[in-house]
């Protein structure tokens, strides 16, 4: 293994026998578990092609009508998490930015505003926009994508908004000092420092924060199963059990379908925040080599 | 605000309903997170697979679908229980994959020279991980565990609106939909009772991190 842990060293005969012991062990234990369930699964005929045909055949009846309804899903659950997310950065942005250029007692609103939508449940504010919102007259049907997609967004917006609003506050936070007062020196006022010199800067740093939050978001659609009929991924994923029953099966399609499109994203936040620590480590290489260097000497 | 206050033991009994998820949760998924976590850091590489596969797999996946899994999946292969049971075990299985990336990061933010140092003054491997490595480790864990775990009290909310009678959030929606009480008020009720989780559960975590959490 390359990657050295605080737990083991490089490991010497003894080690390497122990784990090499550990691992016919583990490799045992891991095959019966997988005996049992798979056993299982045969036993209550979990296997059959009645029961996967609808998802994997291209030949049997269903499976035209299933996919489409799985291609429907994902796309209603990809618009939704995307126009939520739209919205909650450009949201929360400005609630960051208020909560940063406020005085004292203009923050204590904003600051409640963060803690209330913080602490509750994203399946509440979900319902709030899709049941409550209507009930107290706020008209949604008007909308391109209708009462359910807006509901939903309003929900998941409200959710995240305060979550984007504290992250993009910890990124301007992060960005060293001088980069607020040299704009400020230059001439630059407090608006345009914040607009043209610290949160594009911040933005950078937060990236692989926004892209991790959007497979959140994502997941987080499917809460509206419970409270409307928005056919989102998983909505979609119950009519069809519903129709054929094959909930295993169902279920495991859908959730591949989630992990694929969140390891994905999960990844390309990885990268990202790996190419920027390099980056930055090379910013650092270059002023420890200029902290080396005697302070008004020549060489 | 009066369906709210007419209904108060019913608010009441979801608050503790919830509450009895919450713990349920955490009795399961602490222990099978810290496990997940050892599999995970261990030198045997089938462990090591397993539990990448394990954290891979419930933190892709959308709790919801973790919950429909077990709901109406296991009881295809004659798995058969409540729904509180299915219930909390979704929400386990889906909070140990976090609880195990929040006590892997804290291993990892360990540097190796902590342990050189604890080999160089004589220390051997299990002095050197319950005087050095550990204390330092569980430590940097306290507050990426704290929000994991308030995580997963919010996320008992979605447990409620799966079916498991009686706890806060399928409350307030059986007072809105059977009783036709408005929306509005019952909305302020249960959001205000589930305030009275988060809120204290966050103030408990900040003064917790105040007192033994180091920063890296």
């Amino acid at each position: 293994m390359s990657q050295q842990t605080v737990l083991y060293d490089a490991q010497g005969p003894r080690a390497r026998r122990r784990t090499a012991i550990g691992t016919v062990i583990a490799v045992l234990v891991l095959a019966g578990l997988a005996y049992v369930v798979i056993d299982r699964l045969i036993e209550r005929n979990q296997f059959s092609m009645e029961k996967w045909g609808p998802l994997i055949d291209p030949s049997n009846e269903a499976f035209d009508a299933v996919w489409r309804l799985l291609g429907e899903g994902v796309v209603n659950t990809l618009r939704a998490a995307a126009i939520a997310m739209l919205l909650s950065v450009v949201l929360g942005t400005l609630i960051a930015v208020a909560r940063l250029s406020a005085g004292r007692a203009g923050r204590i609103p904003l600051i409640g505003l963060v803690e209330l939508f913080r602490g509750l449940p994203v399946v509440v504010l979900v319902y709030f926009g899709v049941r409550v919102l209507p009930d107290v007259g706020v008209d949604l049907r008007e909308l391109p994508g209708g009462q359910e997609l807006w509901g939903l967004v309003i929900g998941l917006t409200a959710y995240n908004m305060v979550i984007f609003a504290e992250v993009v506050r910890a990124g301007v936070a992060s960005l060293p000092k001088g980069q607020r007062e040299a704009a400020l020196a230059t001439g630059l006022t407090n608006g345009q420092t914040m607009r043209i010199v610290l949160l594009p800067q911040a933005f950078r740093v937060m990236l692989p924060a926004i892209i991790s939050q959007l497979i959140v978001v994502l997941k987080d659609t499917s809460l509206v199963t419970f409270i409307a009929n928005y056919d989102e991924l998983l909505s979609q994923g119950e009519s069809i059990r519903r129709n054929l029953d094959n909930p295993i099966q169902t279920f495991i399609v859908i959730a591949l379908m989630y992990i694929t499109i969140n390891y994905l994203l999960g990844r390309l936040a990885q990268y990202i925040q790996r190419r920027q620590a390099r980056a930055s480590a090379r910013v650092a290489e270059v002023t420890d080599a200029g902290a080396n260097v005697p302070v008004g000497g020549g060489a | 605000m009066s369906p709210v206050f007419e209904n108060l033991d019913l608010f009441w009994d979801g608050y503790l309903t919830s509450l009895s998820i919450c713990l349920w949760a955490l009795v399961g998924s602490l222990p099978l997170g810290v496990l997940i976590a050892g599999c995970r850091v261990s030198p045997v590489p089938p462990l090591q697979w397993f539990g990448t596969f394990w954290v891979t797999t419930f933190r892709n996946t959308p709790l919801t679908v973790v919950l429909f899994f077990c709901a109406f999946g296991l009881p295809e292969i004659g798995i058969n229980n409540s729904f509180f049971f299915f219930g909390v075990l979704g929400l386990v299985l889906y909070t140990s994959a976090f609880v195990c990336e929040a006590v892997r990061s804290g291993i990892n933010s360990v540097s190796a020279g902590q342990a050189e140092a604890a080999r160089s003054i004589g220390l051997n491997f299990t002095q050197g991980l319950r005087f050095v490595v550990l204390p330092q480790a569980l430590r940097t864990v306290v507050p990426p565990l704290g929000s994991v775990l308030i995580a997963m009290f919010k996320n008992s909310a979605v447990v409620g609106a799966f079916g498991v009678g009686g706890d806060l959030w399928s409350t307030g929606a059986t007072l809105n939909s059977a009783r036709g009480l408005e929306t509005l008020p019952v909305f302020v009720g249960v959001a205000v009772f589930y305030l009275m989780i988060t809120l204290p559960a966050g103030a408990v975590l900040q003064v917790l991190e105040r007192k033994v959490a180091i920063a890296r």
